[in-house]
């Protein structure tokens, strides 16, 4: 690995802000990422919900890969959890991405062309 | 699945479920012998001898939510198309080594494609689990080991988005140096 000295820079910043958060402050994002899943898109899908987030430095923010949700067919599969709130969202591709980020992340409102239910299937 | 990454992805999901603490990506290409080796090996719970015979055949899963299990039969489809040879060694409560030999230049031997990107979503896992890849073009060497970078992050986590960028560049970056040495 090259380059440990810029990682240290990462850290000594990091150092200075991380006692405000808790592991379970905030918006956590659950990508399925089982056979059907990675099949369907779903590593592109997590990989832009890593880059908008880290380009918007939405600090509380997680994104999470999890193992099959059990619906192959309506992959790739995206739940938010905010608070008590369960949105699951299906089919999702990177421009559905983008509109998780701005409307639902950021604006507080799903997006209802792509959520299958408020509740778990 | 037109990448090998996205196979090392999947398969590796196998490890995390079987509950292992350490995955090991071993990648290596060799010119002189046209063989490109992809090795997996885990610590996780394993598989008794009954499970192994039948892990490579598509209507077996332990999956309650459906009834196939569709990961090992691809990728071993993928390495058979190259005729390749696939193997897999499994011990209960050791772990599980998944070796997929293809044959180098053949026209259907997938490229790696974004192994970064494969990377990064294994160290975003659930359970901290520590990665090491390992990636050799004939004599030239790149590697990542989570439990490097943990040490030098002194308690931050792996999921700050800093250091995730940091990680998925620090393995693009290895990867082409590697690839320009071989010019
Ligand atoms: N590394 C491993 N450790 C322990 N058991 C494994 C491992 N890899 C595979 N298995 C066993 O083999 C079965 C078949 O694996 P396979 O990846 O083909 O399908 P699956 O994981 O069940 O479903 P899918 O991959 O389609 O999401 C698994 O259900 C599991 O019981
Ligand atoms: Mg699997």
């Amino acid at each position: 690995m090259k380059s440990l000295d810029d990682l240290k820079k990462i850290r000594e910043a990091a150092q200075q802000k991380v006692s405000m958060r808790g592991k379970n402050d905030g918006t956590r994002i659950l990508v399925g990422m089982a056979t059907c899943g990675i099949s369907a898109g779903a590593r592109p899908v997590m990989n832009k919900f890593v880059e908008e987030i880290a380009k918007r430095e939405l600090n509380t923010v997680t994104v999470t890969p999890v193992g099959c949700i059990g619906e192959c067919a309506i992959e790739p599969i995206v739940e938010v959890l905010q608070g008590d709130d369960r949105t699951t969202y299906c089919k999702v591709d990177e421009k559905a991405v983008e509109r998780i980020i701005t409307e639902h992340i950021i604006g507080g409102k799903p997006v209802t062309d792509y959520v299958i239910g408020k509740y778990r299937l | 699945m037109n990448e090998l990454s996205l196979h090392i992805l999947d398969i590796v999901q196998n490890s995390i479920r079987a509950n292992a603490s350490l995955v090991q990506i071993i990648v290596n290409e060799q010119k002189a012998s046209n063989i490109y080796t992809v090795t997996i090996i885990d610590n996780g719970h394993g598989m008794n001898a009954q499970t192994l015979s039948n892990v490579s055949d598509p209507f077996y899963t332990s999956r309650k939510t459906r009834k196939v299990g569709m990961g090992v039969s691809l990728y071993k489809m993928a390495c058979e198309l190259t005729e390749g040879s696939f193997t897999i060694e499994s011990e209960e409560n050791v772990g599980t080594k998944v070796i997929a030999a293809f044959t180098n230049d053949h026209i259907d031997r997938a490229p790696l494609g974004e192994i970064e990107e494969t990377l990064c979503i294994l160290v975003l896992n659930d359970k901290d689990i520590d990665v090491l890849y390992k990636h050799t073009i004939d004599t030239s060497e790149y590697v990542f080991d989570t439990r490097e970078v943990k040490q030098v992050l002194e308690g931050i986590p792996l999921n700050n988005y800093e250091v995730i960028m940091w990680i998925k560049n620090n393995i693009k970056d290895g990867i082409n140096t590697l690839e320009e040495e071989r010019k």
